[in-house]
């Protein structure tokens, strides 16, 4: 039922792609961080923007990521813009991420006192300074964790990238399986391959969240 | 959001899809997708119903059980909380069966997303019991309850309301994870959507019906889980006040 | 007669119905010492917030040096102000906070230099420069680099007023600054503003429950009931022969709690 003959050939194809699924994961979520943080300070800074940024944010927490990246793959071109599989697929996850790290950011936001923003103001500080200088680093340290579990979770969810035929890990195991009609192997190392990540990153996560509780407590 | 805009965007959103599906380019995909949304609801809430299940047994399981089953119970919430869903499902649908197990497309979904919705549950429920104040749990040794009556009439109906919000949020991700389903052939909403758009190439039209099909459906979990907690809350005021 | 430093002219502020300051007039003079006593919820706060631009007024005006604060001329009237104009004004005031509001991600020192280098535009050598004069006169250069977690709430409250002074206001705002502090703490917090009367020509604006400290420090005593200035007067007529019933009834209620 398990051959480790054909487990152990498989692997380099598996490496490599597991590289792309790596390269999807940090990307994503390098788009997810930042303009999941414009988004909050959007929401500070220009009130007006907190409706129509609310709508868009339940919108896209409301319907499946898979959706969104048909649409943003088969969609675009018809308003001219031609994307690849993978950017596509980046951009899809990055955006549908960026919600989530929005809330985050604004619960951290939410947190930090009002006085902080006051005394800003007795010290004339401009706005766009104090959101820099005094409240994003009171507000970010908090939600580290927070977000570390949305990298966890979007991680996990860029094998839906093989809707698309992006090459990460699960679609270079459905390749191998169609190949090879042998499913077990490519699949079950997929799924070890996750189960070790996520594991390893809860992991993080909690040595993490120690030592920002143990700074704050100082 | 507050209960009235969510149910303002509901009726906005209903009343766009009503709109759009009288529209000429629009009305022929309006059968298709109608048959995948009826799919897409019927695997929510079968798999909705096997989430909260395998939630309430694994935590309890993790909570109180012998070691063996406790330990079962760690295994079955870290793996499936641990890797992919769709790795998940394509492993029932692919693999199982080299193991002599085969599923149907059908019931491999509702397995795969109830169990991996409710590896989730568990840690919600777990937490939710834990939460619960100590002092409830001396009150019924002092009241000479058995554990397992203690868990069931005094523990878990304080539990529940405490529940409530994050299964409202479990519920709108197993209702995303359904579209999964479409990539081990199923006929749901997405799965339409993506035959309808290879052989109608109108894609806007499809996807943007499909989006608005999807936010109404978790607009409805939304409301009705909101609707849910304010039950739930004005039970425990009621019992504290009295 | 030389020009106020600070007037408010028929000032309104309401929360909803409530009306928090009804038609307030004060006039205060260059290099004046002004306590601001009265009861809980009587809008003291609430007077040293607008000032500090805090909180919007519902009507009337406040000059500084004779400029509307909220308010600028254009044209020969009065439209309400740009953030511009705002920012010019504000920079002569300076305010210490009941509760301190230090950025705790900040050192003493950094607190004192951040918004003299981003706001004033000083280099890094004179911020420091003249933020370690300021936290040496408060007793605190010592300390110049701890964070507030590590201070205590007097020697916090001691750096947040050299912080506000590193701006160099003309004006300063104290809201009840020791209400916050342990009751040793409260003599080294006093002690600093009391050298910084004899030391500086600033215009302060104090709102205080330490009775005491009013009547010796205070060039004047302006007694706040539901938003409006009761009794005013010099503080050795007001503590010892107040005028009005409701100042007797609060002294009265002071003195014995205290
Ligand atoms: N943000 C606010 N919203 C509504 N009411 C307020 C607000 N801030 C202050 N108030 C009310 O205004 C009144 C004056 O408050 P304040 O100036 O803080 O009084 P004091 O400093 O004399 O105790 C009080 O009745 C208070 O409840
Ligand atoms: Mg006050």
């Amino acid at each position: 039922m398990w051959d480790w003959g054909f487990a152990l050939e498989i692997l380099p194809t598996l490496a490599k792609a597991a590289i792309v699924t790596v390269q999807v994961t940090l990307l994503g979520f390098l788009i997810a961080l930042s303009l999941g943080l414009a988004l909050a300070a959007a929401r500070i800074m220009q009130p007006w923007t907190a409706v129509p940024i609310s709508l868009a944010v339940e919108l896209i927490r409301s319907t499946p990521l898979l959706i969104q990246i048909f649409f943003l793959y088969f969609v675009g071109p018809s308003f001219g813009l031609t994307l690849d599989a993978m950017t596509a697929g980046i951009l899809a996850i990055g955006l549908h991420y960026a919600a989530y790290c929005s809330e985050v950011y604004r619960a951290g936001f939410e947190s930090v006192p009002r006085g902080q923003w006051e005394a800003s103001v007795a010290l004339n500080l401009g706005r766009w300074t104090t959101l820099r200088d005094i409240i994003i680093p009171q507000a970010i340290p908090p939600v580290v964790p927070a977000l570390g579990n949305y990298l966890v979770a979007l991680f996990k969810e860029t094998p839906l990238l093989s809707a698309i035929a992006v090459m990460e890990l699960m679609q270079s195991a459905k390749i191998i399986g169609s190949q090879t009609f042998r499913y077990n192997e490519p699949i079950t190392l997929v799924g070890l391959f996750f189960l070790v990540m996520s594991l390893a990153s809860a992991w993080a996560i909690r040595r993490v969240e120690a030592g920002i509780n143990r700074r704050y407590r100082r | 959001m507050g209960l009235r805009g969510l149910a303002g965007l509901l009726a906005l959103t209903i009343a766009t899809i009503w709109y759009l599906s009288g529209l000429e380019d629009y009305r022929i995909f309006v059968p298709g997708l109608a048959q995948g949304a009826a799919m897409t609801v019927q695997i929510t809430a079968a798999a909705a119903v096997l989430a909260v299940t395998a939630a309430l047994v694994a935590a309890l399981l993790k909570l109180y059980g012998p070691a063996p089953l406790r330990w079962l119970a760690v295994t079955y919430i870290e793996i499936f909380r641990g890797t992919s869903a769709l790795v998940q499902l394509f492993w029932l649908y692919f693999v199982l069966p080299v193991f002599g197990i085969t599923l149907e497309a059908y019931t491999a979904a509702v397995i795969g997303i109830g169990l991996n919705i409710g590896a989730y549950g568990a840690e919600v429920v777990r937490g939710a019991i834990v939460a619960v104040p100590r002092g409830q749990w001396e009150a019924t040794v002092a009241l000479n309850m058995s554990r397992a009556q203690a868990l069931r009439r005094i523990i878990l109906p304080q539990a529940f309301a405490a529940m409530i919000p994050p299964w409202g949020n479990l519920f709108i991700e197993l209702l995303k994870t359904t579209a999964l389903v479409s990539m081990i052939t199923l006929g749901d909403l997405a799965f339409r959507a993506q035959q309808m758009n290879q052989t109608t190439m109108k894609t806007v039209q499809i996807f943007t019906l499909v989006l608005l099909i999807y936010l109404a459906m978790s607009l409805v979990i939304t409301i009705a889980m909101r609707l849910l907690e304010r039950r739930a809350g004005r039970g425990i005021l009621r019992a504290r006040a009295a | 007669m030389t020009e106020p430093m600070v007037s408010f002219e028929n000032v309104t502020k309401r929360y909803g119905t409530l009306t928090v300051l009804d038609n307030l007039n004060l006039t205060i003079g260059r290099g004046e010492k002004v306590a601001i006593i009265g009861p809980s919820g009587s809008g003291k706060t609430t007077v040293l917030r607008m000032l500090m631009t805090l909180e919007t007024i519902d009507g009337g005006v406040i000059r500084v040096e004779g400029e509307p604060l909220t308010h600028m001329e254009r044209g020969g009237k009065l439209v309400p102000a740009d953030q511009a104009h705002i920012r010019k004004v504000r920079a002569k005031i300076g305010m210490v906070f009941q509760s301190f509001n230090l950025f705790p991600h900040m050192t003493a020192l950094q607190n004192c230099i951040e918004a003299p280098m981003k706001v004033l535009g000083l280099s890094r050598e004179k911020a420091e420069a003249r933020a370690m004069d300021l936290l040496d006169m408060v007793g605190m250069a010592n300390r110049r680099d701890y964070y507030p977690s590590q201070l205590s709430g007097g020697q916090q409250q001691r750096v947040a007023i050299a912080r506000a002074l590193a701006m160099r206001p003309k004006v300063m705002l104290f809201d009840e600054v020791t209400s916050a502090l342990d009751p040793e703490l409260v003599g080294e917090v006093l002690q600093v503003i009391r050298k910084l009367g004899a030391e500086h020509d600033l215009t302060m604006l104090m709102v205080t429950h330490q009775m005491g400290f009013a009547k010796e420090f205070a060039d004047r005593v302006c007694f706040f009931h539901s938003g409006r200035i009761c009794e005013e007067g010099e503080p050795q007529a007001f503590f010892t022969n107040p005028q009005n019933e409701r100042s007797r009834q609060f002294l009265r209620a002071v003195l014995e709690a205290g």
